[in-house]
């Protein structure tokens, strides 16, 4: 009973995390209706560079490196919208696909040229500390820190959409984008903005990873697979629906490999999945029905 | 009333792709008036507010707004400056509430930090509106949805507001109450430039009209001072 009752503990502790991989995917796609596969590799790319600030600015630590990290990958985010996507932007859904698989392929070997294929990790004193629920039972401190992370960052940006102009005038522009620009908004920099904070929440989901995995220049491709099935479980552009979605594929895979073995893993999240995609395709918070 | 020119249009040019949809068509507007521009379909009437919102670019010919040159600026520039547009089908954001839709009317950096007393003076002019505040803006009625899409564009606090084929798919009675309130809206000095199918109503709503036929004025004036024939005759051709 304790087995599974610590196994369920650590799915949705995982699932926090995995919310947070997904949350700035499933905001690109549902908002801007931009579907960015080079999500899983800007998370990467935030890991190394955060690994190479700790590594030659002495005086910071893994924590005051996120104030350096994110507003770098912000303004990445930022002006890879205004003067890449934006030029394919409007000319249908496979121009800035193509693109984004472009980038993605730049960054990881990128990535190989400068840092070797090698497995590398973000030191920190919290991997190797643990938290005890009872005498037999402890959890590693780093998992509680994804997940409150994964949870503020979601709610952040559930506020940011609810109550700020900048959050109504990305979801009017994704809703209308002529409507959108006679209220007065420069559509073409409100996408740039969106990006922007996708990737701000990529690069908060890579440091988190980076503490608490190993990284390697192409585990990208990884971390895009677990996005798209946090969003696809969620519902498309759903804050709410991307917790949910978190929660789901983390029990899923840590319950899957308890009952069917390790090596089904990954396989119990994606049958979940493909379950789910037949009984709710919409997914399960989706506001798609509601838009019309 | 003054006699100041608000809008200026001189000899714009608009095409769709290759397809000439406004050919050389000259129009001005004085401060406080109301103006309505008459004709067929496809005659070019929308395509003359949009390309004076800045949605469409004339390939020639120039716009000036109060004097400065607006010729192929942006939309969000032309809000900026003073121009606010309801567009045709109303266009009310689905996946905001009626207070969201109210407040992104505000936008613009000036507009914006008076966007609370913008939108209570908007509730005293439709009620209705704060009753379904927090309601999506697709919910409400069609009437509802056209004032809520007028209160808008009256969010910026325009000088000047263009209503695109406001009546198309309202009943008699609401299209009434609209053009009263239309009234109130110019005379608290706001110019308003319309463009209707329903030509008695804009006869009757306007003090000037543009008549309309396939991309060009072929008649305009007073619209006490035109007759039916000449209105027939400048519709139809011949």
């Amino acid at each position: 009973m304790e087995e599974y009752f610590q196994l369920i503990l650590n799915g949705i502790l995982l699932g926090g995390l995995y919310a947070a991989v997904g949350v700035g995917l499933s905001m690109m796609f549902g908002i801007v209706k931009q579907v960015n596969l080079a999500h899983g590799d800007l998370m990467i790319l935030a890991s190394y560079l955060c690994m190479v600030l700790i590594t030659h600015l002495k005086f910071l630590n893994l924590w005051t490196a996120v104030i350096l990290v994110v507003p770098i990958m912000f303004a990445v985010g930022f002006l890879l919208q205004k003067y890449i996507m934006n030029r394919v932007q409007g000319m249908g859904m496979e121009p800035p696909l193509i693109v984004a698989f472009g980038l993605s392929i730049i960054i990881q070997n990128g990535l190989m040229l400068i840092f070797s294929p090698d497995s590398q990790s973000l030191e920190t004193p919290l991997a190797i500390m643990s938290l005890r629920v009872t005498d037999m039972f402890y959890i590693p401190a780093i998992y509680v820190i994804d997940f409150l992370t994964g949870i503020a960052l979601i709610i952040f940006l559930h506020l940011f959409f609810k109550y700020s102009y900048l959050g109504w005038a990305i979801r009017a522009a994704s809703d209308d984008e002529n409507t959108a620009q006679l209220m007065g908004i420069d559509t073409r920099n409100i996408y740039a903005w969106a990006m922007g904070i996708a990737i701000s929440s990529a690069a908060v989901s890579g440091i988190l990873i980076g503490a608490t995995k190993n990284f390697y220049p192409h585990t990208g491709p990884q971390y895009l697979i677990i996005a798209f099935g946090v969003t696809i479980i969620g519902g498309v552009g759903s804050m709410a629906g991307t917790l949910l979605g978190g929660l789901v594929l983390g029990l899923a895979q840590l319950l899957g490999g308890k009952i069917f073995g390790p090596g089904y893993q990954l396989l119990s999240g994606y049958i979940i999945l493909l379950a789910l995609l037949a009984v709710r395709p919409q997914g399960l918070l989706s506001k798609a029905g509601r838009a019309d | 009333m003054s006699n100041e020119t608000i809008l200026n249009i001189d000899n714009i040019k608009v095409y769709y792709g290759d397809l000439l949809a406004v050919r050389d068509i000259s129009l001005s507007i004085k401060r406080g008036q109301i103006v309505s521009i008459i004709g067929a379909n496809g005659a070019g009437k929308s395509t003359i507010l949009k390309t004076i919102s800045g949605l469409l670019s004339p390939r020639g010919g120039t716009i000036k707004f109060l004097g400065e040159d607006i010729t192929g600026h942006k939309p969000f520039k032309t809000v900026a400056k003073g121009i606010s547009m309801v567009p045709e089908g109303r266009h009310i954001f689905p996946r905001l509430t009626v207070r969201e839709n109210l407040l992104i009317g505000a936008y613009t950096p000036k507009a914006r930090h008076q966007s609370e007393k913008a939108c209570k003076k908007i509730f005293s002019l439709f009620p209705i509106l704060e009753e379904r505040a927090d309601q999506l803006g697709t919910n409400l009625s069609g009437g509802e949805q056209q004032m809520l899409a007028i209160g808008r564009a009256l969010m910026s606090d325009p000088q000047l507001i263009l209503f695109d084929e406001i009546s198309l798919g309202l009943s008699p009675l609401i299209i009434k109450d609209i053009y009263q309130k239309i009234k109130d809206i110019n005379n608290e000095g706001i110019t308003v430039l319309l463009v209707e199918q329903d030509i008695k109503r804009s006869l009757k709503a306007s003090e000037w009209t543009y008549v309309l036929q396939e991309g060009r004025v072929v008649l305009q004036g007073k619209p006490d001072s035109l007759t039916e024939v000449q209105i027939r005759k400048a519709y139809f051709g011949a």
